[in-house]
């Protein structure tokens, strides 16, 4: 790792982003608890029947992390683009996509991989089978990071606004469709003791479609709100 | 030659006053198709053996339905070409495309929900098509939402550019996802070229309305542009010119 190379930025910049997350433990927290809170309001609202919540509970669980990561898209550029540092990763000479990529890692690595851990917990709340806990713990490690890596794209077109919040779901939540259909269908299949790999490879072709292509639209949008 | 033609074209003085030599061309065009195309569908065309009258109102709702996703494919493409060339007439084309196309979204959705009521049963299913042109819609919604945002026009129109652009890709991602997930509408019968499963006397009124369509899109279309250029070059010499004679 030579500190002017490419490899070099990008782990740094991943390092400088986990470090600051790191100091602010609290805020990393909150996602996490949205998470669990809005899956937990579901039976109060619809009422406790083991059967209903096993029918319901994989899209709760996705909503709810979708919603999730929504709400904590918002700091990926923000506190950058207020210090003016964001300004300084456009100019560098490295290409500004493999930096949004790196960006995009540590801001997935903080919310989206929590997620994961308490994903069982959840489930068991919810009355999913094992095998479905275990196929829910596979589609959000494949699609969660398609929802950091598309929410980027959102959050560099906003990042200049004032009210970026509300027009931000509005431009992201259309975009997720595919990954809420295909994850919380798989786990359904799952919980039905069917095969599943349908699903998980599809899920992964939208991982390798948003991971190739997320980064340039990311780096063009922050050019733009920045110009 | 064809680009000293593109470079005229695209200057604005130049497209406001063609654009405006073509509206009442197209306007009249529009009307003589439409009128066509209902009288061909709401009078001649038969009544169907399983619908009945009822299914008249496809000539409204299958050309809004090929015009929502058409005019998604223009914005895309006109922001394409504003990204690119940087030409301003592509990015005014775009967005005065995003409300227009929003309301062809929106009366698809509507004539949909009214056709599905005696035939389904229902206003609203889950059905494939139905949820991809609700999610067609809320795609334009953004793609508006986000250029009202940005008070500066042109970053405006590069933002909403690229939105329109990532839409495009993910527009068959989302269809095939929600085809999968559920499907109860009718197949395609139009689109089996060497054998339409639909009657020919339908098949006629059915395309007479889909070109009043386009060509009422390319009257509004003009007309929005117009307008949106105006207000662009309120600034310029040949605006104040246009405003005082």
């Amino acid at each position: 790792m030579r500190p002017g190379s490419l490899s070099g930025a990008f782990l740094l910049l991943l390092r400088r982003d986990l470090i600051l997350a790191f100091r602010r433990r609290a805020e990393m927290i909150n996602p996490l608890l949205f998470f669990i809170l809005v899956t937990a309001m579901f039976p109060l609202g619809i009422g406790a029947d083991p059967a209903l919540l096993k029918a319901v509970g994989p899209g709760v669980i996705w909503v709810a992390a979708l919603l999730a990561a929504l709400l904590s898209l918002d700091g990926v550029f923000r506190s950058d683009f207020e210090d003016g540092s964001l300004e300084q990763f456009l100019l560098s000479a490295h290409p500004v996509s493999i930096l949004v990529l790196a960006k995009v890692l540590a801001h997935w690595l903080i919310t989206g991989l929590p997620l994961l851990i308490v994903a069982p917990l959840l489930a068991v709340l919810l009355n999913l089978p094992g095998t479905a806990t275990t196929v829910l713990i596979i589609t959000l490690a494949l699609g969660t990071p398609v929802l950091s890596l598309i929410g980027a794209v959102g959050v560099a077109l906003t990042v200049g606004l004032r009210k970026g919040g509300m027009i931000l779901s509005l431009l992201v939540l259309p975009l997720y469709v595919p990954v809420l259909i295909f994850a919380a269908n798989a786990v359904e299949t799952a919980a039905a003791d069917l095969p599943v790999m349908a699903h998980v490879s599809l899920l992964s072709a939208l991982l390798v479609l948003a991971l190739s292509l997320s980064p340039i639209a990311t780096a063009a949008s922050l050019r733009i709100s920045l110009s | 030659m064809i680009t000293r033609y593109f470079h005229q074209l695209a200057s604005p003085p130049y497209f406001y006053r063609i654009a405006g030599r073509f509206i009442p061309w197209l306007a009249v065009a529009f009307a003589l198709f439409a009128l066509a195309g209902l009288y061909t569908g709401l009078v001649l065309a038969p009544a169907d053996y399983q619908q009945g009258d009822s299914y008249r109102i496809m000539f409204i709702h299958v050309p809004a339905a090929w015009m929502s996703l058409f005019v998604y494919m223009v914005m895309a493409g006109a922001g394409a070409m504003g990204l690119i060339w940087r030409m301003k007439l592509a990015e005014v084309v775009a967005i005065s495309s995003a409300p227009i196309g929003a309301s062809f979204t929106f009366l698809a959705l509507i004539t949909g929900s009214i056709w599905g009521k005696p035939m389904w049963g229902t206003w609203w299913v889950w059905d494939a098509r139905l949820t991809s042109e609700l999610i067609l819609l809320f795609l334009y919604l953004g793609v508006i939402a986000l250029h009202n945002a940005i008070d500066d026009k042109r970053t405006a129109a590069r933002a909403t550019a690229i939105l329109a652009l990532v839409g495009v890709v993910n527009i068959p991602i989302i269809h095939y996802s929600v085809e999968w997930w559920n499907t109860l509408h009718q197949g395609p019968t139009v689109t089996k070229f060497d054998k339409p499963s639909i009657d020919v006397r339908m098949l006629i009124p059915l395309l007479l309305m889909a070109v009043a369509f386009k060509l009422y899109y390319a009257t509004v279309v003009l007309m929005r542009s117009r307008c949106e250029i105006l207000e662009r070059e309120r600034n310029t010499q040949w605006v104040k010119e246009l405003v005082e004679s």
